[in-house]
């Protein structure tokens, strides 16, 4: 008797749906990241410029971790426990940043 | 007799309280990697916080763009220190090669998501290919970033001329490229920064190409077919999704802002 240690494997066809769909999400990081380009050269530096590429950052870890690592599909509780923490960092980071620029003023 | 209702009840027991239920809907192997992810964001994030608190305490640049120079009295404006490509010796293109190490990661990140997607649907010769690109993506990020390194290392060929007081005196230095001590650019800390904060992203590209190497190698010789599931890749995936995660906003915070 023939005897394959090859497990039977059903491979399913692709969910072109799906494809579809994170291609998109794909085209969207790219487009943001070209706009940011093109900010970077047009605007002139200053907190408005800071402030729209905060956004588009953003938006784009939005993308990332929602689609790219699913979290927007994975259990409500899952979702909120990743996110809440990095909410206190955001705060972490524009308190310090804050202070830095009072340190500046106190130096120059 | 009560042995056997002792094992029913420890059958149904065990549903619950050895692994019979996950957590959050979740797989332990992706709930712990979730938890890692997240902790390895607390250290980003920690040096992500101390760059900005470290920069806005220095002074910025605030002349016109067009006539800038570097100097160590002021933070540089980043597009004018990364305005190098190779095999365009001498020619300022402001971000341009950075701007092509970002889509570089974006892509490998998508073929990721791809391979997890075949993955899904026991697609052996698919999860191959896309993680054949995903490494290639990976190495592509480490070898720019291995140039970019030693282009700031080796600076700008006539390098940034200082005045500084030795031994009473006034004397002219010229200083080429960085180190941890000093650099032509800006300030000790700016370059202090540069090396700590894509050095650490760079280690984790690293290590990240090393696990999708071995996902890689396990696919090719049949073990995620024989184990019945291809989630490896998936737990995999969530840690080189988050690599690129975390260059986004290091392309933000330290090249465009």
């Amino acid at each position: 008797m023939e005897h394959s240690h090859e497990p039977q494997v059903t491979v399913l066809p692709p969910n072109k749906e799906k494809i579809k769909k994170l291609w998109t999400v794909a085209g969207i990081l790219g487009i943001i990241t070209a706009i940011e380009f093109a900010i970077a050269f047009s605007v002139p530096h200053g907190t408005f410029k800071t402030f729209v590429f905060v956004v588009m950052t953003i938006v784009k870890a939005g993308y990332i971790v929602g689609e790219f690592m699913h979290l927007k599909y994975e259990a409500k509780v899952l979702f909120w426990s990743i996110l809440i923490p990095m909410i206190f960092v955001v705060w972490m980071l524009v308190a310090f940043v804050y202070e830095g620029m009072k340190i500046s003023d106190v130096h120059f | 007799m009560s042995h056997s209702s002792t094992a029913a009840v420890s059958d149904s027991e065990q549903d619950v309280w050895n692994g019979g239920v996950s957590p959050l809907n979740a797989s332990y192997g992706k709930l712990m990697m979730w938890f890692f992810l997240l902790s390895d964001a607390f250290t980003f994030s920690g040096l992500l916080v101390t760059y900005g608190l470290v920069r806005s305490a220095h002074k910025a640049y605030d002349g016109a763009v067009e006539a800038f120079t570097f100097s160590h009295a002021y933070w540089p404006i980043p597009e004018r220190v990364f305005d190098a490509v190779p095999f365009l010796h001498g020619v300022s293109l402001p971000l341009v090669f950075v701007g092509i190490m970002t889509f570089v990661l974006i892509m490998s990140s998508v073929t990721m998501v791809l391979a997890v997607e075949a993955g899904h649907r026991m697609d052996r010769a698919a999860v191959e290919k896309w993680m054949l690109w995903t490494i290639l993506g990976g190495i592509a990020f480490l070898s720019c970033q291995a140039w970019e390194w030693t282009h700031f290392i080796f600076g700008t060929e006539n390098g940034t001329t200082i005045k500084e007081i030795v031994n009473g005196e006034w004397i002219t230095r010229t200083i080429y490229g960085a180190s941890l001590v000093e650099n032509q650019y800006g300030p000790a800390d700016f370059a202090d920064f540069f090396f700590f904060i894509t050095g650490f992203h760079g280690f984790h590209v690293f290590s990240g190409v090393l696990l999708n190497f071995l996902i890689y190698y396990r696919t090719v010789t049949g073990m995620y077919d024989r184990r019945g599931h291809y989630e490896m890749v998936e737990k995999v995936g969530l840690y080189w999704h988050f690599v690129d995660l975390v260059w986004v906003f290091v392309f933000t915070f330290f090249y465009l802002v």
